[in-house]
């Protein structure tokens, strides 16, 4: 996914489509049916065996703006044709949604031909837009069964905007001609896009493009700069909303430099085979989306901050796929609703955090108690076979050093996406801190005590639960401890494989840059590990065996 | 060779050319040891002498290579470990109580492995008969006494279940020489019961003469004296004996 590194963008969660439910029920003072594991259990990788033609179509997207606001727009489109949907926004990567689709969990997502050319395939050369399509449509069919439905009608693609009145009065309208008259020109540019072959260095030599001054800006300043002056050329991405909020003009890339980035429908095997009345709701959309559509919804979306539902609506509406929308609410009220603290915000989603917050103890606790079940025995039984422990520990060890999102993509073939996966993870990093401590705690049980036990006429199992046991207790429930709060941090990554939990406003305010969002999970989320910690850290001093804590 | 009939007048504890190598090294090189009822025997030498080894062939700790133990007659090696450990005392060096157990489940634990109903009632009995009055000391935890203490909880230990052969393994090495003269009291009583049998390891030459009919002196895995006290001050025989016993104090 090219933008991960460089460009945080907008995200919205299902959080958004949540909000309104949970505040209306929390209104109606009505208990929260929460969407809650047991909901997520439909996100197993083999649906159960219903009837093709009524199973819902999993709709997935990635973690920005425009991707979730297409993925919103298939739901809707598939949902006005008759089909049942069940949508799964937001997936991590491109890694994750891509894995989902080849392993059936998912059975369509917005994908761009250039990300599947250059990230899927890991090819290195570009081509047509055209020919680029027919490259992955090929291979993507031969290799995986998976295919790309026809072009959306846009390109997503690096850009190169500047202001209006410089384009006017410069007289410029392609990159060439930009190229002649750079030298005056003071450009501010990503510093991803500085680096990279298919930015600014393979720029340079395609158009011979030289700077009278580049520096560097992030993403989320460069917008401003370029509007306000401080900078005359910036990089940007062909359908960003913010293009068309500051009035800025795309120089057309006229010797084809930039990979096209042309967005298109990317189905699975079994949808493409078995519903034809999705595919072919699917396939109205083909070619109706252009640029500058797509830089005004992405613009409603993110700048104007109006719900993705609506901006879907609207946009099918306008395309004259779906009935007008009913005009309840007129004018774009914001995510936010009015402006106010950081404080009223949160109470004002105090539904949602503490729904979120039960589902992110859910997770927590289940692969927790997983991990305690499995470990503390385990941990017991090496000190028996001391032989095995190395190669145990070892083993637990490799698990840890597995990157996280790594992990859930590995695991997408087998368990699908949602809590399954999630809590499959979570429980495997656990393992190695409880199985550690319980082992050496175990193990090193005052030596003198065991002997002596042992030298006594005490069995080795009497020895193991009647002395080292009871020693090892606390340093067990350190390792208890420690896995637990390592879990509460690691569980808001499950938020990208679509298990819900605190990470998701982390992850869509992260996108969004919206700070308030961000705190809304990421404060509960440090307040819940605070709070396991110190609660943990008290049941540690509890299980110390008397005569130890009266010594210390 | 002895029968079962002859159990009842076999020797406590006898070892015969007992083996135990560890690596190349030799712990013990054909030990030859007997400890007839009601006797309490030492073992001393400088570390690595084997004496250590040779306590632990008694209850099953060790395994020789060659030779053979035997508890009242029986050979250890035909023998459950646990069921002989448990009606063997067996006093540990720094005590080897169980820190998260009270004093008093400390020295009713060989009884309670026993089943014995009374156990705790023994556990009490022992500690009284150690010096340390139940009441006060049996609801403590063994980290809140003091090292000698702490020794005399472990001698009750081994002394609960009234066992025929008690070994003890270093009982005094960790504590000062006051609390040591004290201590030794106490073992020497705790020794002279009726039908008691004992093998002790220790370093300290006046402790085994104070608490052993006899003493053994080992070297390399080998046993090179064995006599009385008085025997040994007489004819040590040895030059190595000898400056042993200058050394320790008791030539």
């Amino acid at each position: 996914m090219r933008r991960a590194a460089g460009a945080p963008r907008v995200v919205l969660t299902r959080l958004r489509r949540l909000l309104p439910v949970l505040l209306g029920a929390l209104l109606a003072g009505a208990p929260q049916p929460v969407r809650g594991l047991a909901a997520q259990e439909g996100a197993t990788p083999v649906p159960p065996a219903r009837d093709a033609r009524t199973r819902p179509v999993v709709v997935a997207s990635k973690p920005f703006a425009e991707s979730l606001l297409l993925g919103e727009v298939f739901a809707q489109l598939l949902e006005a044709r008759g089909v049942p949907v069940d949508r799964r926004p937001g997936l991590g990567a491109t890694e994750i949604a891509f894995r989902a689709l080849v392993a059936g969990a998912v059975d369509v997502y917005p994908e761009y031909t250039g990300t599947g050319l250059l990230v899927i395939l890991g090819e290195t050369e570009a081509g047509s837009a055209e020919s680029v399509y027919r490259r992955v449509s090929r291979l993507f069919r031969e290799r995986w069964g998976v295919r790309w439905l026809a072009p959306l009608g846009f390109q997503n693609t690096y850009a190169v905007a500047v202001r209006r009145a410089t384009a006017d009065s410069l007289g410029m309208a392609t990159l060439s001609g930009l190229a002649q008259r750079a030298p005056e020109l003071v450009a501010g540019l990503t510093p991803d896009f500085m680096g990279r072959a298919d930015g600014l260095v393979g720029l340079r030599e395609a158009y011979d493009l030289r700077f009278g001054e580049v520096r560097p800006l992030m993403q989320a300043v460069k917008y401003r700069a370029v509007a306000e002056g401080q900078v005359d050329v910036i990089d940007g991405y062909s359908t960003d909303g913010a293009l068309d909020r500051f009035d800025l003009v795309v120089l057309r890339d006229d010797r084809g430099f930039f990979p096209p980035y042309q967005a298109a429908p990317l189905v699975s095997r079994r949808l493409a085979e078995e519903r034809p009345r999705a595919l072919a709701a699917l396939g109205e959309l083909a070619g109706l989306l252009d640029e500058s559509t797509m830089r005004r919804a992405n613009r409603r979306l993110e700048v104007d901050a109006v719900p993705v539902e609506r901006v879907a609506r609207e946009l099918l509406s306008e395309l004259g796929l779906v009935a007008a929308p009913e005009t309840r609410d007129a004018g774009g009220a914001g995510r936010n609703g009015p402006e106010g603290g950081l404080g009223r915000y949160l109470w004002g989603r105090r539904g949602v955090i503490l729904a979120l917050t039960v589902e992110h103890l859910w997770l927590v606790g289940l692969s927790l108690g997983a991990a305690v079940l499995v470990a503390v025995p385990g941990g017991l039984a090496l000190v028996r076979h001391p032989r095995h422990a190395e190669r145990v520990m070892r083993g637990a060890g490799v698990l840890q050093t597995i990157p996280s999102i790594a992990l859930l993509a590995f695991m997408i073939p087998l368990l699908g996406i949602g809590a399954g996966p999630a809590v499959t993870a979570l429980f495997l990093y656990s393992l190695l801190p409880v199985l550690r401590n319980s082992y050496t705690g175990a193990l090193e049980a005052d030596p003198a005590a065991v002997r002596a036990g042992t030298a006594l006429g005490m069995t080795s199992r009497q020895v193991l639960w009647q002395i080292r046991l009871p020693l090892a207790a606390p340093v067990i429930m350190a390792g208890i401890r420690t896995a637990a709060v390592i879990n509460v941090g690691t569980a808001t990554l499950a938020a990208f494989i679509g298990a819900g939990g605190l990470g998701e406003p982390i992850v869509a305010g992260l996108a969004l840059s919206d700070t308030r969002q961000i705190l809304s999970g990421a404060l509960p989320a440090a307040l819940l590990a605070v709070l396991v910690d110190v609660a943990l850290g008290r049941l540690e001093r509890a299980v110390a065996p008397v005569g130890l804590r009266e010594a210390s | 060779m002895r029968g079962p009939l002859s159990f009842e007048t076999a020797p406590a504890l006898e070892g015969r050319g007992l083996v135990k190598k560890y690596h190349a090294h030799r712990a013990l090189d054909g030990v030859d040891v007997r400890v007839e009822r009601g006797e309490a025997v030492a073992l001393v030498g400088e570390s690595g002498s084997g004496k250590t080894t040779l306590l632990r062939t008694f209850n099953a700790l060790v395994r020789p290579d060659a030779g053979e133990a035997r508890v009242e007659g029986r050979p250890v090696a035909g023998e459950d470990p646990v069921a002989l450990r448990r009606r063997t005392g067996y006093v540990p060096q720094e005590g080897g109580l169980l820190p998260h157990w009270t004093v008093l489940r400390n020295a009713s634990l060989v009884p309670t492995l026993l089943g014995m109903p009374d156990a705790a009632e023994r556990g009490r009995a022992a500690l009284a008969r150690v010096g340390l009055d139940p009441d006060v000391f049996g609801p403590r935890h063994p980290l809140q006494l003091s090292g000698g203490q702490r020794q005399r909880v472990a001698l009750a230990r081994a002394l609960a279940a009234d066992p025929p052969v008690i070994l003890l393994d270093e009982p005094f090495g960790a504590l000062d020489a006051l609390t040591r003269g004290e201590l030794v009291e106490t073992f020497r009583e705790a020794l002279a019961a009726p039908g008691t049998s004992a093998l002790l390891v220790t370093h300290d030459l006046r402790v085994a003469f104070r608490l052993a009919q006899r003493v053994a002196v080992l070297k390399d895995g080998r046993i090179l004296r064995c006599d009385t006290p008085e025997a040994l001050r007489a004819r040590p025989g040895d030059a190595y004996v000898a400056a042993l016993l200058a050394r320790g104090g008791v030539a």
